[in-house]
């Protein structure tokens, strides 16, 4: 099997890996680049945890060859963040409590902002059906929709009922 | 799909080939022949390849031969093999002309699988589950199929041979699909059941009605997974061109599609569940296109 060389920027900076053929893009940003953001979770395309973005499209980082994104940009959950502040959406995720353990967190926030990046005021029905493929094994999704729904706005007042 | 392997790589070693043009394309398949696979979004490959159904000596990807993206209308529609699902979705003549196809790409499971998976992978892979096949089929569509030396046009309704197989020969490539314009009073439906909305369908339906007052002038209906491939049904079509379209034609029709189909049981349904479904959604997918055919526009 042939070795490849391949370019692509990684979170905005250019990158040069030598991969094999059958290397996946997953694995090149888990094991050489150690981001583990970005999680493996059934492998093959059923539950999203492994989206990333390449070139701005959301992309299933277990299905795609490293050398097949040779000269594209590839932002993962790390990438986000611009000069230490959080994405407008990881923001309302924190404000909405839409995390409980987590692994299913970067998959949704690259497939959210995508669907935000197309339409900033999605309806709760279009986050649904945007979000179909990313799966949450807690089955925290309103809380992931009302986050997706509320990225920058105010973030909701959480009132501890009065005894 | 869960077997005893791995989902974190993928096993099988390959050489990886990228042409920029079919004419390279046409050179890399004669070099290596029947063993090599090509790649389009990898949707189904690479999923294969991690289960070592498949094992190819050599990957030929198609993402970077412009001439198969893209979708371009004259006398007919093209859509070019490596258009993603979620571009002929969004493509304004298919809004305007075939709305089967749009329904159909629209229910594909995921909006990821939607970007990265293309038309001509979903028909070559030739699932019998496949969503645009019997899209494809109503709207009667021809595969373009060409090879270094010649380029054949086959329609579609001849095009898969049994489940994961066409007529595809080895050193041809499928550069499109075309569809003809639809006629005058053309109302069109895709349906899909399926467990969840994320998966691929237990049943799904395809309808096109021509429409002439309340005359049925022509029709086909189309279904998957309830055979060894995407099928035409060709008695009920029998049952009701000429006749009026009302819901009892359209019933009767369902009977004879829940009848004329050969559904298995599987993890995903019973055959006798995917044949009663498949009655109620072909009369109402028969109902919307002949309603929709009413709405005037070809659709
Ligand atoms: C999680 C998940 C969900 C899915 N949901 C659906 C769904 O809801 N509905 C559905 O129909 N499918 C579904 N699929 C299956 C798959 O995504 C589709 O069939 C998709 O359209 C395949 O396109 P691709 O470009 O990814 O094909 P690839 O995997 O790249 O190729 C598939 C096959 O076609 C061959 N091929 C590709 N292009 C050409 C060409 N131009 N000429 C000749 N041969 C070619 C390849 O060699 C390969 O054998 C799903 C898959 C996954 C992983």
């Amino acid at each position: 099997m042939k070795k490849h060389t391949v370019h692509f920027t990684l979170n905005g900076s250019p990158r040069e890996y030598t991969v094999n053929a059958n290397e996946l893009l997953l694995n090149v940003i888990r094991e050489q680049e150690k981001l583990t953001g970005t999680k493996y979770g059934c492998g093959i395309g059923e539950c999203g945890a492994c989206t990333v973005h390449v070139d701005g499209k959301p992309t299933l980082s277990c299905l795609a060859l490293a050398v097949s994104v040779d000269g594209a940009e590839v932002v993962t959950i790390e990438g986000l963040a611009k000069r230490g502040e959080l994405d407008p959406l990881q923001k309302s995720f924190l404000d909405h409590n839409a995390v409980q353990c987590g692994y299913c967190t970067p998959g949704m926030i690259m497939i959210g902002r995508n669907l935000l990046d197309e339409n900033p005021e999605p309806t709760e029905e279009e986050v649904r059906t945007h979000m179909r493929g990313q799966l949450c094994r807690c089955t925290g999704y309103a809380s992931i929709t009302k986050a997706v729904m509320g990225a920058g706005k105010p973030a909701p007042e959480f009132k501890i009922p009065a005894e | 799909m869960f077997m005893n392997t791995n989902t974190r790589l993928v096993s099988p070693e390959f050489d990886y080939l990228q042409p920029k043009t079919l004419a390279e394309a046409f050179t890399m398949l004669a070099d290596h022949g029947g063993s090599a696979k090509l790649l389009a979004g990898g949707t189904d490959l690479l999923v294969q390849m991690k289960m070592e159904r498949q094992q190819p000596s050599h990957v030929i990807s198609l993402s970077r031969v412009k001439e198969l993206a893209g979708i371009t209308e004259g006398d007919v529609l093209t859509i070019g093999a490596t258009t993603s699902i979620r571009d002929v979705s969004r493509s304004g003549p298919v809004i305007a002309g075939y709305t089967a196809l749009q329904e159909a790409c629209n229910a594909y499971s995921t909006v990821s699988v939607m970007l990265m998976g293309t038309i001509g992978g979903n028909i070559c892979n030739a699932s019998p589950a496949a969503d645009t096949a019997p899209a494809l089929l109503v709207h009667d569509a021809s595969a373009v199929l060409r090879s270094g030396k010649a380029t054949r046009t086959v329609p579609l309704r001849d095009f898969f041979t049994g489940p994961g197989k066409t007529v595809i020969q080895p050193g041809e490539i499928l550069t499109a699909v075309e569809l003809p314009k639809p006629a005058k009073g053309t109302g069109s439906a895709f349906l899909k059941i399926s467990r969840v909305v994320a998966d691929i369908s237990q049943v799904c339906v395809a309808v096109v009605l021509v429409r002439d007052g309340d005359t049925i002038t022509d029709c086909r209906i189309a279904l998957g997974s309830v055979g060894p491939t995407p099928m035409r049904m060709k008695q009920a079509v029998g049952a009701l061109i000429g006749k009026r379209g009302t819901p009892e034609a359209f019933a009767a029709a369902a009977d004879i599609v829940a009848k004329d189909i050969t559904p298995i049981t599987d993890v995903r349904a019973t055959e006798k569940y995917r044949r009663h479904v498949s009655r109620i959604i072909a009369r109402d997918a028969l109902l919307t296109a002949w309603q929709r055919a009413a709405e005037g526009a070809a659709k």
